[in-house]
Order: structure tokens, then C-alpha cells, then sequence
């Protein structure tokens, strides 16, 4: 009983995303691909979910060959797939979300609602989901509408079943939930494939790691005894820093304070509570939390997104609260904005153009109402030089980049120039191992050069390592601060939950 | 047809599978964005039209065939001579079609008289679309800028070279505020543009139809809501003497083209439009003022509009307006500005062709006897066509991007 792939090649037009690859998972075992953005991960996972045609090899269910040609004949093969972006109808219950498209009928066809609903809560009770079938999806937190889309694989009998990138949406607990649920899973005798490029995670939950690079598989693991280091190596090609290399912090100056700020979020909802904090000129301080907690509004109040509430926002002892997002950029402001496809990038500009987003109505780039192109095409050139930004050209969609060379075009763009205050959010969420190590690098260097960095991530570990001082957010409010040296992920972690730490 | 396929070479840029990371890009394009083609790369943009307007000669030919009376009739006794019939019945109304269209000075000076407000009313929609609004308006915007114009065409007293570029400035002035409105609705209070428009469209051709029949435009003597003819000082100049109707609007409607290029690829407010058009909040946080600019880039389409208007109580004899002077103009811009891929030198060629197309149109109904309504229903294929990229391509058998992802819930937002 199992699921494979038999020496699987893909060719596109430019370039061969699976070379020869062979994978198999067998019931009731959990196999990691593991692999940096642009590996070929998700081109072998379409090949299996029908939506690809491999060129050469052959998917093997059971000890049938099969040709997959759409995704209904992965589904009846037994073979359910979890996208990364759920496909669920928002306005839709939780039972008629699992029913579409195999509604149960009484005569009249009319559905059968009540039968969908027994169905649904069948489903979330034998493997402990936890989910009401009546909930309407989009009241939904993404944990559970992760969960829905378990019962809709489970409802339609999967045995095989693929997670694509399944942790990116979620915070900290939701992941330890989620992971459960995939043991529960593997007891029940599914096979489950778990696609990633988080090194910790694979170790936690897989019985054997595959590691793919540039379309090939390069390795497998034995999570009990294969390291971080290894992997890292293994899905980059070369020996990777894992921790960030520092000296210690010299701190100088106050450069940003806030004083009492209080925000509402979009609801009208009070979401930064009287925060205040200040950082200084040459460390870099750290706001630890789980998503959700003030931190997204807390940075769009310091960059001039969001209006606050009360309070006071200073910066080298000038008050700049609620001044506009352009005048705190060009007073020294460096934001490396949290989703950095939704707001940090102009996703169908060409890379010179975005090098320019928020600098363009400056000299070199423009005078008066003229842009001038080729002093913009000219220091994009540079820059993709400066900051290793993989492409040849500086005159294609920015899309074309993966997520670690898109974060770099945003972080050269910031970077380049005069910085007081370093703002990131989130800086390597999405990003290859190789760029992590990168940008994490740049951060310590422009603290190294002077600037006051202010980071917020949801990766624990990321704090941890890059900041000098830890401060923990919870509902809204500053509810302890660490030393990082000294800390352990355990004491901050309680704290991020709202109990334990000393309050400043 | 084979050959063609050689064409489907897509162009650095385009979101297919040949990205360079070797994975499918990050997501779809907006719908909006596949419509008005904003985000497309050239070769493909080129193509996809140009086929188009092939079917829709095609299917154009079928129907003069299979609405060719006379023919039906001997298809009993006769089906080869009836089937040679129909044949020269394409052969002849097509042949006018290009003569109507370009086969004397005449039929140029026509197709380029008829494509000057086209032009302008393309451009005024393809500013819209590039900052990521649908401009349905133009007509009103046309309306209100038109009237502008009249106004100063009647009641202003000047020599020639400032009475002219006075009402020019006096349609800008309306049609800009007319659609500048329905931008600032939307940048204060969300209002979608599309409803505002339309609804604007309706109070401009009705306060029009009133205001023709008040004094102080309505002819002395006359009941009809018609204009008394405007000055001579304010009456567009002809290009090359009375008796070819083409003027200076093809002139201003050829400046316009350039200056919306200037504007859109050249200019710092044209970067924030086209940002803005692609996403608000990357704009946002980048300091750009999205609401200023959907009030803005709503005032240059109106006045783009306004000037198409203009042309058209400033520019046509017998220089007296009446009450629905935009014509069907205003819907065909926005049939323009998706032909033309809302890129202004898309949208001149694309003024040009439905110049062409109606000015031919008249001129085959005359000799060839086959109704001018022929040419509504190929402009109205060109468009289906090209909403439907797949149709074409499955119809060429051209090679398709591998997955196109479904659209799952976005709308025009």
C-alpha cells in the first residue's frame, strides 16, 4: 500500500522543474519534501494532483499505474490535497463547503442538508477537529478553515494525503494542533505528504525526509538523526548559517520612542493598548507575539498607515505621530512591510520600477512630473548587483522572482540610503533558507552602522537570534520584556500567551 | 492557420510556467486586469486583437451569406450559381468596405474624422483602466464637456485662434468635473465608480435634452431641443478645405495619444496611477495619496472625454447640436480601450480600425446594399473574441499557457 512517484521529469519551456525524481509514501507514514522556493516542490504535487502531465516516469497508487489527467482522477485514485490557499467558498457553512460538489440529494433534489451536517460532524469527531458544521466559513480562524479542508479530503476517501506549505498561515499553536491532526491521520493509516521549507518542522513531525533542489532529489533523512545543518545544506547546496553571527549590541541613543499609543484596528476594536517602548541607535529590539495580538497595527501606526488613538510616536525626539507614510520615509524610516506581495511590492512592475516605489518623486529618479528611467534602471542595476538579487535583467515583472529575491529587492530598496529606524515585519516569512541568512545579515548591519532596528515575527526563533532585547505583546499590550542571551523559548512562550514573564 | 503558432512565443514577463524559479507564479492576475489587458506583455497583447478582428471578418462574411435573400431563393434550381452569389456578395460588400474605408481621399478623410472622437473617448477609458477604475461615464462625461463647449461656441465673442481653444479648455474643464465627480465619490465615500458613472451618464443626457430647449441654447423659432449653430470662430477648422470633413480633432485627438503615453510611462503621476491601478495598498504604503489619485485620474479621463464631446458640437456640420450628439461613442470607447489593451498607441490603431469600419460601413450599405448594422455586430465580435482569449486560441489550435489558474472569488473589487 502506497503512493509513487517513479523517476518524474517536467520540462517547461526554460527550465526543468523535476528531474528524474522518484518519491513514495506508504500508509500510515509521513514523508517531508522538503525544499527552498523554486525546487520543484509544488510542479511534482500538481503532477500528482492531475493538473500537470509529467513528461517521463509514472504515479504508481497501490501497484496501479496511473494517468493522471485532471484532479477528479486524483481524487478517485484516493488522493487528497490541502493548498496552501484553501479553496472554500466564504459565505458558504462549513457542511456545504465539504458537501460541494458530491451533495447528498432527498427527492426533488433537494440537498440533503441534515445528512451533510451528520457527515461533517462524523468526520471532525473521529479524528478530533473540532469543527461545527453550521459555522459560516469566513467567521471562521484560518486554523479551522485548514481543518475544513482536511474533512473535505477525508470525506471523499483519501488515503494519500498532501499538505502543501501547511503551516504558513498559522500561529505557533495552531501549528501544534495541525500537527495532532497529522498524527491522527497517520494512525488512521493515511499516507501523508508534507510539503515545507522549514527545517524544525520537518524533524518534528515526518518519519523520513525527502530534500529536493533544482528539481532534483538530492537526499533523504532520517529525522532522528539527521541535523538542521545537514538539511540546510542539503536544500541549498552549500553549508548555511542557521544562527545570526553578532557582536554585541552598543547602544547609543534614543532614536524611536512611543509613549502610551493606543490603536484601533479596522473593526473599531482598541488593538494597541498603551504601548510604549523605546529603541536605540545601534540595537535592535524584537516584539515576540502571536499574530493578532497588535503587532500589524502597532508598525502601520509607527509608519503612518494607520491613525492612532492616543499617545505620542518620537523619532530622534520629534514627534511624528500620524505624519504622513511619505514624510517618516524620507526622514530616515526603513519599513519592510509584513506581506510584501500585498503591499510591499507592486507585483506586475518590473523590478526597476519597484527599486523606485517610494523614492520616485526624488531627485535622481524624477524632476518635476518627468520620471527619469534610466537613472532609474541605472541604480536598480546596482542594487540587484549590491544586494544579490538573483536576476539578469532589471526590466522584468518583479513577479518573476522567487519570495527570498523578491524580499531582497524590498530590503535594497530600504536599505539604500540614510536609515535612523530599520522597521521589519515578518522579514524572511516565505523566504529560501539561503536569503534568511542574507537579510538577517543586512539587519545586523545596518544596527552595526548606527540605525535603530525594530523587528516583529511571528517566528520565535527569529527574534530570538536577531534581537538584542525581546519584548513580548499580548492583547494589545507590552506584557514582558527578555534578554535573548539569557531567556529560553519556553519562558517567552508563556509569556506570548499572556502568563509568567516579568512585566516592564 | 498553422503558422500562427509561431507567434505564441510568449514574452519575457509573462506569467506562465517558464518563470525562471520554475514554479507557477504567484497567483493569477485580477480579473480586472485580464479584461482590460493592463499587465500583458506585448507580443501577446498584439495577437490576441489581431485574430479577433479576423474571426470577426470571418463570421461577418457568414452572416452577409446566409442573409443574402436572393440567393436562398435559387438554392433549389441553382445551388452552385446561388453558392457564387453569396460569394461575390462577400466579395462586393467587403471591397466597398475597404474603398468606403480608404480607397479615396475622401474615404481617408472619413475614417480619420470618424476615429478623432473614438480616439479620445478610448484614451479617456484606458486612463481609468490603467489606475484600476472602470470608467463607464465617458458618454456623460462627453455630454458635459460637449455642452461646455456649445456654450462658449454660441455666447462667446472672439477671433478664431482664442474662441477655439477657449472652448477646447471649456470642455476639459466640464467633462473633467463631471468625471472628476465620480472619482471624488469614490475616494470620500467608496462608492463604486461604475454605478456612479452610469448614473451620471443618465443626468447628463437628460439635463442636456432640457437644457437644448431653454433659450439660451434652443434655435429662435424652432421646438426641436437642437442648438442654433454655433459661431463661425468656434467652428473646428478643416484640414484641407471644405470639402472633406476631417479637421483639427484628429489632431488634437493624435496630440492626446502622446501626451496619455507621457502621462502614463513617463510621468510621476502616471507612476502612482498605474500603481494605484495594480495595488492600492502597496501604493499606500509606499506614500502615495490613492484617494487624490482616483479623483485626479477621474478628472483627466473626464476631460478626455469632454474633448471627444467637443469635436463633436465643435467639429460637425452643419454645426447646429442635438440632443444625444455623443452617439453610441461613449459604449465604444470602452470596447476601444479593451482592443486596444488601454495602452494609448493600442488605442489610436484600435480608433483607426473602428474608423475605418464605420466609415466603410456607410459605403457599403450604399453600393453593396448590406446594412451598416454589419459593422455593430463585428465590432461587437471583436470584443467577444477578445474577452475570450481561450475561444481564440482553441479555435487556432494556438499552444496554451499549460494551467490557467480558475478565478476562484475575485471580482472587480
Amino acid at each position: 500500500m502506497a503512493l509513487e512517484l517513479r523517476g518524474i521529469t517536467k520540462r517547461f519551456p526554460t527550465v526543468v522543474a523535476n528531474d528524474d525524481v522518484s518519491v513514495s509514501v506508504e500508509a500510515g507514514e509521513i514523508v517531508a519534501l522538503l525544499g527552498e522556493n523554486g525546487a520543484g516542490k509544488t510542479t511534482l504535487m500538481n503532477i500528482l494532483y492531475g493538473l500537470y502531465s509529467p513528461d517521463e516516469g509514472e504515479v504508481v497508487v497501490d501497484g496501479t499505474e496511473l494517468q493522471l489527467s485532471n484532479p477528479s482522477a486524483s481524487i478517485a485514485a484516493g488522493i487528497g490535497m490541502v493548498h496552501q490557499h484553501f479553496m472554500l467558498v466564504p459565505v458558504f457553512t462549513v457542511a456545504e463547503n465539504v458537501i460541494l460538489g458530491l451533495e447528498p440529494l432527498k427527492s426533488l433534489d433537494w440537498i440533503d442538508k441534515r445528512a451533510a451536517h451528520d457527515l461533517v460532524k462524523e468526520v471532525s469527531d473521529r479524528y478530533n477537529l473540532a469543527v461545527d458544521p453550521d459555522a459560516m466559513v469566513e467567521d471562521l480562524p484560518v486554523g479551522v478553515q485548514q481543518r475544513v479542508e482536511i474533512i473535505k479530503v477525508l470525506v471523499r476517501d483519501a488515503r494519500y494525503i498532501i499538505f502543501d506549505e501547511p503551516t504558513a498561515v498559522l500561529t505557533p499553536q495552531e501549528v501544534e494542533e495541525f500537527f495532532e491532526i497529522v498524527r491522527g491521520l497517520q494512525r488512521d493509516g493515511k499516507g501523508v505528504v508534507f510539503i515545507s521549507h522549514k527545517l524544525s518542522e520537518a524533524l518534528k513531525i515526518a518519519d523520513r525526509i525527502v530534500v529536493l533542489r533544482d528539481g532534483k532529489s538530492v537526499g533523504e533523512a532520517d529525522p532522528a538523526t539527521a541535523t538542521r545543518e545537514h538539511l540546510a545544506e542539503l536544500m541549498v547546496g552549500r553549508p548555511v548559517l542557521l544562527t545570526v553571527e553578532k557582536e554585541t549590541a552598543n547602544p547609543g541613543q534614543i532614536v524611536l520612542s512611543v509613549e502610551q499609543l493606543a490603536v484601533l484596528d479596522d473593526r473599531a476594536h482598541l488593538t494597541v493598548d498603551g504601548v510604549s517602548f523605546e529603541v536605540r541607535a545601534g540595537e535592535i529590539v524584537g516584539i515576540a507575539g502571536v499574530q493578532g495580538n497588535g503587532q500589524t497595527e502597532l508598525v502601520e501606526t509607527i509608519t503612518g498607515l494607520r491613525p492612532s488613538l492616543a499617545g505620542r510616536i518620537l523619532l530622534d525626539g520629534i514627534d511624528i505621530t500620524d505624519h504622513s507614510p511619505r514624510e517618516i520615509h524620507r526622514i530616515g524610516v526603513a519599513h519592510v512591510p509584513e506581506d510584501r506581495q500585498e503591499s510591499g511590492l507592486v507585483l506586475d512592475f518590473t523590478i526597476a520600477e519597484n527599486m523606485v516605489l517610494d523614492a520616485y518623486y526624488d531627485q535622481p529618479y524624477s524632476r518635476g512630473f518627468r520620471m527619469d528611467w534610466d537613472a532609474a534602471t541605472e541604480a536598480s542595476q546596482r542594487l540587484v548587483d549590491e544586494y544579490d538579487v538573483r536576476t539578469t535583467r532589471v526590466d522584468v515583472p518583479v513577479s518573476n522572482l522567487s519570495g527570498g529575491n523578491q524580499q531582497k529587492v524590498i530590503v535594497a530598496r530600504e536599505f539604500d540610503r540614510d536609515v535612523r529606524l530599520v522597521i521589519a515585519s515578518q522579514p524572511t516569512r516565505g523566504v529560501d533558507v539561503g536569503s534568511i541568512e542574507y537579510i538577517h545579515a543586512q539587519i545586523v548591519e545596518q544596527r552595526d552602522m548606527g540605525a535603530a532596528v525594530f523587528i516583529v515575527s511571528s517566528e520565535l526563533d527569529e527574534v530570538m537570534a536577531l534581537s538584542d532585547r525581546v519584548l513580548v505583546m499580548f492583547k494589545g499590550r507590552i506584557v514582558a520584556e527578555f534578554d535573548p542571551a539569557s531567556a529560553t523559548k519556553g519562558e517567552i512562550g508563556l509569556a506570548m500567551l499572556g502568563s509568567g514573564g516579568a512585566v516592564e | 492557420m498553422a503558422p500562427l503558432s509561431d507567434l505564441t512565443t510568449e514574452p519575457v514577463g509573462d506569467a506562465g510556467p517558464s518563470s525562471p524559479n520554475g514554479e507557477p507564479p504567484n497567483g493569477p492576475p485580477g480579473m480586472m486586469d485580464r479584461i482590460t489587458g493592463v499587465g500583458e506583455g506585448a507580443g501577446r497583447a498584439l495577437l490576441v486583437p489581431a485574430l479577433a478582428l479576423l474571426l470577426a471578418l470571418i463570421v461577418g462574411a457568414v452572416i452577409i451569406m446566409v442573409t443574402d435573400v436572393d440567393a436562398w431563393r435559387r438554392m433549389g434550381e441553382d445551388p452552385g450559381g446561388a453558392l457564387g452569389d453569396m460569394v461575390t456578395g462577400v466579395w462586393v460588400a467587403f471591397r466597398e468596405l475597404f474603398q468606403g474605408a480608404f480607397g479615396s481621399v475622401r474615404a481617408i478623410s472619413e475614417t480619420l474624422f470618424t476615429a478623432s472622437p473614438l480616439i479620445l473617448a478610448g484614451l479617456a477609458v484606458s486612463v481609468g483602466f490603467r489606475t484600476g477604475l472602470f470608467n463607464i461615464g465617458a458618454r456623460g462625461q462627453m455630454f458635459i464637456g460637449g455642452l461646455f463647449a456649445l456654450w462658449v461656441g454660441l455666447h462667446v465673442e472672439l477671433p478664431a485662434f482664442l474662441h477655439i481653444p477657449l472652448a477646447l479648455i471649456a470642455a476639459i474643464i466640464g467633462g473633467g468635473l463631471w468625471g472628476g465627480l465620480a472619482g471624488f465619490l469614490k475616494a470620500r465615500t467608496g462608492a463604486h465608480e461604475v454605478i456612479t458613472t452610469i448614473m451620471l451618464n443618465f443626468i447628463a443626457a437628460f439635463f442636456v435634452l432640457y437644457v437644448l430647449k431653454t433659450s439660451l441654447f434652443q434655435e429662435q423659432g424652432s421646438d426641436l431641443p437642437q442648438s442654433a449653430p454655433i459661431l463661425e470662430s468656434a467652428r473646428l477648422p478643416t484640414l484641407f478645405g471644405a470639402q472633406y470633413r476631417i479637421n483639427i480633432s484628429f489632431l488634437i485627438a493624435l496630440a492626446a495619444v502622446f501626451f496619455v503615453e507621457w502621462l502614463l510611462f513617463r510621468s510621476t503621476i502616471g507612476f502612482e496611477f498605474r500603481a494605484a491601478g495594480f495595488s492600492p495598498s502597496a501604493s499606500a504604503y509606499a506614500g502615495m495619496n490613492v484617494a487624490f489619485l482616483y479623483t485626479t485620474v477621474m478628472f483627466i479621463s473626464g476631460a478626455l472625454a469632454g474633448l471627444a464631446g467637443a469635436t463633436m458640437t465643435l467639429g460637425l456640420p452643419p454645426y447646429t447640436v442635438t440632443s444625444n450628439f455623443p452617439g453610441t461613442i461613449g459604449f465604444d470607447a470602452i470596447a476601444l480601450a479593451l482592443l486596444g489593451r488601454s495602452h494609448p498607441y493600442g488605442v489610436l490603431w484600435s480608433g483607426l480600425l473602428f474608423g475605418a469600419l464605420i466609415a466603410g460601413g456607410r459605403t457599403m450599405q450604399a453600393a453593396a446594399g448590406v446594412s451598416v448594422d454589419l459593422v455593430i455586430v463585428m465590432q461587437a465580435l471583436i470584443i467577444i473574441f477578445i474577452a475570450a482569449p481561450k475561444l481564440v486560441r482553441a479555435i487556432f489550435r494556438l499552444k496554451p499557457t499549460e494551467v490557467e489558474p480558475t478565478q476562484l472569488t475575485k471580482g472587480w473589487g
